[in-house]
């Protein structure tokens, strides 16, 4: 057991060596990164952060982003949450048909749509809009938001509701006083597995966001690299700005991160 | 307002947003992607032509298209397998009663949080800085050589990363299954006499098969969509050798500025992806018992 032990801790350590080489390559100088890509730096060049924090516009940047996902799974959770409790609610062909119909969309993968949806995003004139990517998140979070939150209010009794009701609560009184507080769970799965799927997405700001006022961390980055192609200290800089943020979200939330993972993975 | 008109009125409410945002943003660009690939368009041009069968046709003959379908195929097959064992082993391992097993679950998931693109260019970092100084250091001609220049290294470069951006995902929902395997089944399967790769061929798997069902599906859908990762570490070089499909059909579209030619492949590969996540988790499934 402890010889296992120990194997597992030295295969971890070698799977940190590319986060460990990005952090410490980001704190050296150019000439130090080309001569020794292992070695720590002889001192700790915290200027290149505030180079890169300046070219990035990395505030701007990470405002965008924390909007953009703030927005986007608020807006998931709401509308899938009150669409599933009525379609749970209210069963019958139409609420079949509406359910499998969004339920369907999951298997089209988002490269069949990408082409057309620039088109129709022009034609709406949300393209290149942050309010635009926003609404567009909204259409594809929804069928796998929809999914869980139908399969979990129907292992929920409804006696609840029917007692609220009884005592003169209006369906939206139901549903945000009685029934929103119950559903936490999956809220929070659902919140997690958009989180993250939204935070780090690239492609649909690759295709949506063209204006560099605009950009998401992800995209940014990206240009960024392409632009300091070579300039190892300042790129490997970016990186590690660019995955602050998310480690420390997942250092907080790992508990539910997991636990989400796992429910979204096995309904899914 | 009578019960029913106000019941009609409740339903709406609570359902249309939904109804609308799917249908603005997943409906309609499918449905015009199907448009589209029967039609004849650069993107920018005031006309849209008429194309008839002829995307269709002249996907036939496009030498570019197979060899990115060809590329896509062997990827998904390499990591598909490589991701599946590895995240069962690690599973397995880390369901052991080790006094570090918390903190090591959330080392191997770690780099799953982080976005496929700036792992990318964290990976593109050490093929082409660290992997040289290594090959230096110990004279071993795997390292010596320039990974993302040489076809083949290039493909595996793209494995390997994959495998361990991923393979944390995947031990989650092992680790998970593990977890549900009664013990007192394995001890009676113990105590009849079965070694341990009975136990892990008559009990084990059996139990954990739904895991796997997701595992593999996921696996499958995910390296067939892959992207950023392509995007970031290769760009699809060495001479279009890595372009996964994603990637394709992203260049014809908004570099090649071929807005219908892409379109056509982009349907053409929904088929090609439902086709097979059906027959997989269909096959599947039906192995699957209940506890």
């Amino acid at each position: 057991m402890l010889l296992v032990e120990i194997v597992m801790i030295v295969v971890a350590i070698l799977f940190f060596v590319p986060i460990y080489m990005t952090v410490i390559n980001g704190l050296k100088t150019y000439g130090e990164v080309v001569t020794s890509t292992m070695a720590l730096p002889d001192v700790f060049q915290f200027q290149n952060y505030a180079i890169v924090w300046n070219q990035l516009n990395f505030l701007g940047v990470f405002m965008n982003s924390i909007i953009i996902t703030v927005f986007s799974v608020s807006g998931i959770l709401l509308i899938s949450s009150m669409a599933a409790y009525q379609l749970v609610r209210r069963p019958g062909w139409l609420s079949n048909v509406i359910f499998l119909a969004i339920l369907s969309a999951l298997v089209i993968p988002f490269q069949t749509m990408m082409i057309p949806l620039v088109k129709v995003a022009k034609d709406l004139g949300i393209i290149n809009t942050i309010y635009g990517i926003i609404i567009m998140y909204w259409g594809f979070g929804i069928p796998l938001a929809l999914f869980l939150y139908h399969g979990f209010i129907k292992s929920i009794p409804r006696e609840l509701e029917e007692a609220a009701s009884i005592d003169g609560s209006g369906p939206f009184g139901i549903f945000f006083r009685i029934l929103l507080p119950l559903l936490s769970p999956i809220t929070t799965t659902v919140a997690i597995l958009h989180t993250l799927w939204i935070w780090n997405d690239f492609l649909l700001p690759l295709i949506t966001l063209s204006s560099p006022a605009n950009r998401t961390i992800p995209l940014a980055a990206a240009v960024y690299f392409g632009q300091y192609t070579n300039e190892w200290h300042l790129g490997m800089a970016a990186l590690t700005l660019a995955i602050v943020p998310v480690m420390i979200f997942f250092l907080f939330m790992q508990r539910y991160i997991i636990q989400g993972i796992t429910a979204g993975a096995v309904k899914g | 307002m009578n019960a029913r008109a106000r019941r009609a009125f409740t339903y709406t409410v609570f359902v249309a947003p939904a109804l609308i945002f799917f249908t603005l943003i997943i409906v309609v660009p499918f449905l015009r992607a199907i448009l589209f690939s029967f039609q004849d368009w650069n993107g920018i041009s005031p006309v849209i032509g008429w194309a008839g069968w002829d995307n269709y046709r002249n996907i036939v003959r496009d030498s570019g298209f197979y060899r990115s379908f060809a590329f896509t195929a062997k990827y998904v097959i390499a990591t598909t397998i490589l991701l599946n064992v590895f995240a069962f082993l690690l599973a397995m391992l880390l369901n052991m009663p080790l006094k570090s097993r918390n903190v090591l679950r959330t080392a191997f998931f770690m780099p799953y949080v982080i976005g496929s693109v700036i792992i990318g260019f964290i990976w593109q970092f050490i093929i082409t800085q660290l992997f040289p100084d290594i090959g230096e250091a110990t004279q071993w001609s795997l390292f010596l050589k320039n990974w993302l220049s040489l076809p083949d290294y290039a493909f595996w470069a793209l494995v390997l990363v994959t495998v361990w951006h991923s393979v944390g995902y995947y031990m989650i929902v092992y680790l998970a299954a593990l977890q549900g395997v009664p013990s007192d089944l394995l001890e009676a399967a113990e105590i009849d006499g079965a070694g341990r790769w009975r136990q892990l061929y008559n009990v084990i798997f059996p139990l954990i098969r739904p895991a796997m069902t997701i595992n593999l599906f996921l696996a499958i859908s995910n390296g067939f969509k892959a992207f950023d990762l392509n995007f970031a570490l290769t760009e699809g070089g060495p001479f279009g050798t890595t372009e996964s499909i994603a990637l394709h059909i992203y260049l014809d579209a908004f570099t090649k500025n071929l807005f219908t030619y892409g379109a056509a492949k982009a349907v053409l590969f929904f088929f090609i992806l439902a086709t097979i996540s059906i027959v997989q988790v269909g096959t599947m499934k039906r192995r699957e018992v209940e506890l």
